[in-house]
């Protein structure tokens, strides 16, 4: 019994608090956190710092509950795909039940207390957020059809709009830029890494745009969504949140990433095969940086303008 | 170890693992109170991020 109980991988266990916490999907959530804080901190509303700080843990909380939403319905194809092989649940450290109950008490009780903690408008958001990732994008549209990832970009587009709902109590046009500028960013940033993972996909029977419509489509596609966000990544330069330091920074940013798009909407899979996805990867990491980088530009100007240096173009 | 079996009160790694388990959900308890406490005295009290615009305000 003793022998059975000091376990591996293979047999069941108690589940540690880090499987659980792996649940939650940390990486994303460092995304969502960012987003979250950049929307309320240039928002023109001040918020006490401690409220702030429990609501953007509220967002993270909520953003991670629909995680585990997601990891429960998913575990089935997450057990085929490499890339996620070793999660909670296909690994056998988390049971589906425990994920549910974790996704759905997690998303309760952070829609709960961000509405206490701030107002109700950014906690019905953060709820519409979770229901659209886990159910919507999930449930629905993921196993369905290869424009997956570009309704469902929504889900991950809305924590710069919560953030501005913590702070104002509002949706403004700032906010619904930056919302857009993750909403396009989206279809680029995963079709890359849909490429250099096709193979996952196929195994998988996710229609991915690469699986459904074919890489070259894709690469066309990947091109033209850069395209679009451009205009709109340098918009907010615009408004209330931006002037002449964003305007600068995010078309260099964009320059860097339609340079990346435009070399992997070129090549053909020889190409790709032929260096082991290098361009694709690049891409991926790319569009990485462009987004943290331009959410920390949006960052720097608001903190240029509050120390006085008023480069505002309107 | 000898000792442990003897009084039947050995320590599995099970035993070990559910401790740390129960430590972290008490410390994640433990904070969530100190949460709720630190946002109740900052809703009571008027201190905003941006003293200067309150200030301005109020004047």
């Amino acid at each position: 019994m003793a022998s059975a109980l000091t376990t591996n991988m293979d047999t069941p266990r108690d589940a540690e608090f880090g499987d659980y916490y792996e649940l939650l999907k940390p990486r994303v959530m460092s995304l969502v956190i960012f987003t979250a804080f950049v929307g309320l901190i240039v928002a023109p509303v001040g918020v006490h710092p401690f409220v702030g700080l429990a609501s953007i843990l509220c967002v993270a909380i909520g953003a991670g509950a629909s995680a585990a939403l997601n990891m429960w319905w998913d575990a089935d194809i997450d057990h085929i795909m490499a890339r996620t092989q070793k999660r909670p649940i296909p690994s056998g450290r988390v049971t589906e039940g425990e994920a549910l109950s974790v996704g759905v008490g997690l998303s309760i009780m952070s829609v709960a207390m961000l509405g206490l903690f701030a107002n109700w408008l950014s906690a019905g958001i953060l709820a519409f957020t979770i229901f659209f990732y886990a159910v919507i994008y999930t449930m629905w549209l993921k196993r369905l059809t290869p424009q997956n990832i570009v309704i469902g970009g929504a889900a991950g587009a809305f924590p710069p709009i919560i953030g501005w709902a913590i702070a104002t109590g509002s949706i403004s046009v700032e906010s619904v830029l930056m919302f857009l500028i993750i909403f396009m960013w989206t279809p680029p940033h995963f079709w890359a890494l849909a490429i250099f993972r096709n193979e996952d996909y196929v195994n998988a029977d996710v229609p991915m745009m690469p699986v459904a419509a074919g890489t070259a489509s894709t690469r066309r596609q990947i091109w033209w969504y850069t395209v679009l966000l451009t205009p709109i990544a340098i918009a907010p330069a615009f408004t209330s949140i931006g002037g002449a330091f964003y305007l600068v920074v995010s078309v260099a940013l964009s320059i860097m990433f339609l340079k990346s798009a435009w070399v992997v909407s070129r090549r053909d899979d020889a190409a790709a095969a032929a260096d082991k996805h290098q361009a694709e990867v690049k891409l991926f990491k790319v569009s990485l940086i462009y987004l943290f980088a331009l959410f920390t530009t949006i960052l720097i100007q608001s903190a240029l303008k509050t120390a006085g240096y008023a480069w505002v173009l309107v | 170890m000898g000792a442990g079996l003897m009084d039947g009160r050995e320590e599995h790694e099970l035993h070990k693992r559910r401790k740390g388990r129960n430590m972290a959900v008490g410390g994640v308890l433990l904070a969530f109170v100190v949460l709720l406490f630190g946002v109740t005295i900052a809703k009571m009290g008027d201190a905003v991020i941006k003293p200067d615009l309150a200030w301005g305000e109020s004047q």
